[in-house]
């Protein structure tokens, strides 16, 4: 047989979601009907999820994708000659040519989709471990400073200087200090962590050690939802392999350990998944202390979220002006952006700073998957302000959002065509904290309750101005005094809502279903 | 389960090194096991981490994860956060609930499916999205939740 033609066939969630097993088995039943001789590698996707699963064929002149495929068009695509990249319906030329993949900036996310996720070699030659060479030729010092003159702010939501924090861990003295990934993510209109996770798990374990070798930790910890028994999979297999390989010089151990969470979302938040990392019920905690000082098992703790981690090796890779070169005003670098929800090409989108909300969703996106007019986008998580339409030139910056009312957070996008009823989405911001709430406090965890049933009367129309007073007063007070961001946020998609959205809170009165 | 899983557990607490960091580990280890965590189990669980019974049961109760009652032989987990909304996943949660015969956090009276909510799968750009036995599913609709619900039963 002749030398073998090597197929890319992802086996990221989503792209397993909508059948790519099934594609799997099709290519590689077919090429043993037809003596074809093929090689298939499961690699992970890359972020064009609307065209899952991809599929992609190496020829001497790049590799050719086609999607998204389904297990029927297989032999169909054989009968092309989509092995010597030939032309059929569903195949759009050289994956890098594809505008959606062409104009992005792809930092964090260089390697993922390239290869098969676990092979370490693989990694190497498209890049990886030379921000680790690099870190190990340094001080801690030096490399919490590149990582500070990054730019870099944490990608889990709040956008805090990384670099700062991470000082704070070296300056503090202890006999063992941790690293704790945050993969907790609970978003709603997130998954860049999972994507990573999956596709290119050696980035995260890349950018764990460096952040150990910074602020003087041996010990590290990823706290990884139960949702993604995929990534779990993955990030399993890769510390095997990447332990096997024993990558660090003798007295530089780094030991790595995946707990797996229990579905509860207030677990994303930090101090909540301290608590719950030690096994115990995940109650936020009273700051200060912060974890930097004062975190898990009470030993200074550096918490970052996934992409954070994750970016820290191209950083020492390329330098920090490289990367700070990327970006607006204070935001730095570059943002891994999820467009999801009612859009016609949903995925991740790595673009530096900037770039308008217009340019994802609609040049990027294609509009709405229903072909209606886009209403409202959710922006950074349940937590996250509803946007209208009419904003839709707002730069993805942190402060340029802050100043609008909204939040960029963890990046994601979550489109809503015309159809969308905002009261409804109020109210299902405010339910939802009721059942996420870990209930220390009180404006939270009895706050949440009182808005849903609030809300339930405004929908029903009863005595609407009142009831519209008693929910912002509501607001304030959960604003004002909750401990954590779970309760303090809420009120952000509600008061969007009512705020951007007014005529769907006002209602005639309802008279009683007839069901 | 005639012992109720109890042997089981303090099994699972040893291979843990009884240590009390390892609680949910724990839990998850035993509910993947027997398929939930039996009220008989939490006396010797707190004995080997050395924590109260309250201690665990408050662990146990606060993790949406963790169920003290068989469930059924399938779950399903069908996604109900903001992006799943945005294209109709109510009304298949409406679809759903028919089919099955079954209100979310009911099992279905053949104990074949345990239907419940789930608050983001990671998969909304692919939405609507459930879970079905750790199997993901994207671009669902009712015909494609008929089919999946079909392949679980004759499985
Ligand atoms: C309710 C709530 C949920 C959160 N969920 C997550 C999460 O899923 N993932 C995450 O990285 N950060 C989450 N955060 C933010 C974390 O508290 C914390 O800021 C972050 O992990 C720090 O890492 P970073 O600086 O790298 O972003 C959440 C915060 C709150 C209040
Ligand atoms: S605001 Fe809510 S989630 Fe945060 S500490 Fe208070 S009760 Fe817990
Ligand atoms: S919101 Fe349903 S999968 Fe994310």
């Amino acid at each position: 047989m002749s030398r073998p033609v090597t197929v890319y066939v992802p086996q990221d969630a989503s792209a397993l979601s909508v059948g790519a097993d099934e594609v799997a088995a099709a290519i590689a039943a077919e090429a043993r009907k037809r003596e074809a001789a093929v090689r298939i590698i499961r690699n992970g996707t890359r972020g064009m999820l609307w065209l899952e699963p991809l599929v992609e064929v190496q020829t001497d002149k790049g590799r050719v994708a086609y999607g998204p495929v389904e297990a029927n068009d297989v032999a169909g695509l054989f009968e092309a000659g989509f092995l010597q990249g030939n032309d059929h319906g569903l195949g759009h030329g050289l994956t890098g040519d594809i505008p959606y993949f062409a104009n992005q900036e792809r930092l964090t996310f260089a390697r993922c989709g390239l290869a098969d996720p676990l092979d370490l070699q693989a990694y190497e030659d498209n890049g990886g471990l030379a921000g680790l060479r690099a870190a190990l030729e340094m001080d801690p010092a030096a490399i919490v400073e590149a990582v500070t003159e990054s730019g870099l702010r944490g990608r889990g939501g709040a956008g805090f200087p990384t670099g700062i924090k991470w000082k704070t861990a070296l300056a503090a003295e202890a006999d063992q200090k941790y690293i704790c990934c945050n993969a907790d993510e609970g978003d709603s209109g997130t998954f860049a962590d999972r994507i990573l996770m999956e596709g290119d798990p050696f980035t995260l374990i890349e950018g764990m050690v460096i952040a150990g070798l910074a602020v003087g930790a041996t010990e590290g910890y990823i706290y990884l939802r139960s949702e993604y028994p995929h990534a779990i999979a993955a990030m399993k297999a890769a510390i095997g392999i990447w332990n096997e390989a024993n990558l660090l010089p003798a007295g530089k151990g780094f030991n790595l350990c995946l707990r797996k969470g229990a579905g509860a979302y207030i677990c994303g938040e930090e101090s909540s998944m301290l608590d719950s990392l030690e096994g115990k019920r995940g109650v936020v905690r009273a700051k200060p202390p912060i974890p930097a000082i004062e975190g898990l098992f009470g030993k200074p703790t550096v918490v970052n979220n996934v992409i954070s981690l994750a970016t820290v090796p191209v950083i020492l890779a390329k330098g920090a002006n490289y990367y700070k070169n990327f970006g607006m005003g204070r935001s730095r670098g570059t943002l891994a952006f999820q467009l999801a929800g009612n859009v016609a090409r949903g995925g991740l989108i790595e673009k530096a700073f900037g770039v308008t909300l217009r340019a994802l969703v609609e040049e990027y996106g294609g509009g709405t998957l229903s072909g209606r007019p886009i209403r409202a986008m959710q922006i950074g998580g349940p937590l996250g302000s509803y946007v209208p339409a009419a904003q839709l030139d707002l730069p993805m910056d942190y402060e340029a959002f802050a100043e609008a009312g909204a939040m960029v957070g963890h990046g994601g996008i979550v489109v809503f065509d015309d159809s969308v009823d905002m009261a409804g989405q109020a109210r299902f911001a405010m339910a939802f904290c009721a059942i996420e709430s870990c209930g220390k406090c009180t404006p939270c965890r009895v706050g949440a309750v009182r808005g849903t049933e609030v809300i339930d009367k405004i929908i029903a129309g009863q005595n609407v101005a009142e009831n519209v007073t008693l929910l912002e007063d509501l607001c304030e007070v959960m604003v004002d005094g909750s401990l954590c961001a779970m309760g303090g946020l809420t009120p952000m998609p509600v008061l969007s809502a009512l705020r951007h959205f007014p005529e769907d809170f006002d209602r005639p009165p309802k008279r009683p279903a007839a069901e | 389960m005639s012992d109720n899983g109890a042997p089981l557990a303090a099994d699972i607490c040893v291979r843990h090194g009884n240590r009390p960091d390892t609680l949910i580990e724990i839990l998850h280890e035993l509910q993947d096991a027997i398929g939930y965590v039996p009220k008989e189990t939490l006396p010797v669980i707190a004995e080997a981490l050395n924590l109260s019974r309250a201690e665990v049961y408050g662990v146990l109760s606060f993790y949406h994860d963790f169920h003290t009652a068989p469930k059924g032989k399938h779950t399903i987990a069908l996604c109900r956060a903001e992006a799943c909304q945005s294209v109709g996943c109510e009304a298949l949660a409406r679809h759903a609930e028919q089919k099955l015969g079954v209100k979310f956090g009911e099992t279905t009276a053949d104990g074949a499916f345990t239907l419940k909510p789930v608050y983001c799968l990671g998969n909304c750009a692919l939405a609507p999205a459930m879970m079905l036995d750790g199997r993901l599913y994207g671009r669902l609709d009712a015909d494609k939740f008929d089919a999946a619900v079909k392949k679980a039963e004759t499985q």
